[in-house]
C-alpha cells in the first residue's frame, strides 16, 4: 500500500474523512503491542502538526490508540472501522 | 532516583523465564515507553535468563494445565481444534516441551506476534532500563558477558530506588 488513496478505493469509497495524511504507517497483520510501538516511533520522527495515518488489523487498536492518544497528548483526529481494517488519523502535538 | 519532567513511571519485576511468561513484561514495558512513561524491569531468578544474548525460553505445558493445544498449520477447523491431550501426561514425553515450544513459536509468528528478541530490542531502543539481578547471577553462575549490551546490574535496592517513585508496579 503506497498511499492513502488505495485504502479508500479498496472499500469502494465508503470511507469519508476530511483529513489528509503527511505520513502513512501500515501495521496490517501486526499484533499488540507493535501498532502502538510503531506509531510512537513514527510520531517521534514527524514535525509538530503533521498528520499520521495508521492502518491496523488488530481489533485492540481501537481502544489502544484512544488510550495512547490520551496519555501522550497526540490528538486522535479520527478512528475508522472498515471491515477488518482499523484506520487512525493522529496529529502530532508539540 | 526521582522522576524526570513529571513523567509517569512503571516498575516491573520479571521472575519467570518460560516463553509465554516472557511476553508480559516486554509487552507492557515497550507499550509504556511508547506512552511516554519511564520504565524499568528487574530480572530476577528465572526471569534473568531473558537478558542472555542467546534466548532459550521454552513453553512448559506441564506447568500450564490450561494451555490450549492447537496446531499452527493445516485446515482452519483443525487449527482451531483444542487437542484433548492432558498436559500433565504429555509433559512427561521426551521432546514434548521442545515440540510445544516450536508449535507456539510458529503460531505466534503466523499471528503477527513479535518475538521476544524483537520486543527486547524495542525496549532497549526506547530507553527501558533492564536491570539484571546480581544475586541470581551468582547463584546460577552467569557472567556479565552472557548478557546483552545496554543492561544494568544490581540488587533489590537498585530496583527499589527506581520503584519508590513509580505509578505502576508489578511482579510478573
Amino acid at each position: 500500500m503506497g498511499n492513502g488513496i488505495n485504502a479508500f478505493n479498496a472499500y469502494g469509497g465508503l470511507i469519508m474523512t476530511e483529513y489528509k495524511e503527511d505520513v502513512l504507517l501500515d501495521c496490517s497483520g501486526m499484533q499488540c503491542p507493535l501498532p502502538i510501538v510503531k506509531t510512537k516511533k513514527m510520531i517521534d520522527s514527524m514535525e509538530v502538526d503533521q498528520i499520521l495515518k495508521m492502518i491496523s488489523t488488530d481489533p485492540g487498536s481501537i481502544n489502544d490508540m484512544a488510550a495512547w492518544s490520551r496519555q501522550t497528548g497526540h490528538e486522535l483526529l479520527e478512528s475508522i472501522t472498515a471491515e477488518k481494517d482499523f484506520i487512525f488519523y493522529v496529529r502530532k502535538a508539540a | 532516583m526521582s522522576k524526570s519532567n513529571g513523567r509517569k513511571r512503571m516498575a516491573l519485576i520479571a521472575s519467570r523465564g518460560t516463553l509465554d511468561w516472557a511476553y508480559p513484561p516486554f509487552i507492557l514495558a515497550s507499550t509504556a515507553a511508547a506512552m511516554d512513561m519511564e520504565v524499568a524491569i528487574f530480572f530476577t531468578f528465572y526471569g534473568l535468563p531473558l537478558l542472555k544474548k542467546k534466548l532459550e525460553a521454552k513453553v512448559s505445558p506441564q506447568s500450564n494445565p490450561a494451555m490450549p493445544m492447537k496446531l499452527p498449520f493445516g485446515p482452519k477447523a483443525l487449527q482451531n481444534f483444542d487437542w484433548p491431550l492432558p498436559n500433565a501426561l504429555m509433559g512427561n514425553l521426551p521432546g514434548f516441551e521442545l515440540a510445544a515450544t516450536s508449535l507456539m513459536k510458529k503460531k505466534f509468528k503466523k499471528k503477527g506476534v513479535a518475538t521476544i528478541e524483537e520486543l527486547r530490542t524495542i525496549c532497549l531502543e526506547s530507553d527501558v532500563k533492564l536491570i539484571g539481578c546480581t544475586m541470581t547471577m551468582d547463584v546460577f553462575g552467569f557472567k556479565k558477558e552472557d548478557f546483552i549490551d545496554g543492561i544494568e546490574l544490581g540488587g533489590a535496592a537498585t530496583f527499589l530506588e527506581f520503584a519508590v517513585d513509580s505509578d505502576i508496579s508489578m511482579f510478573i
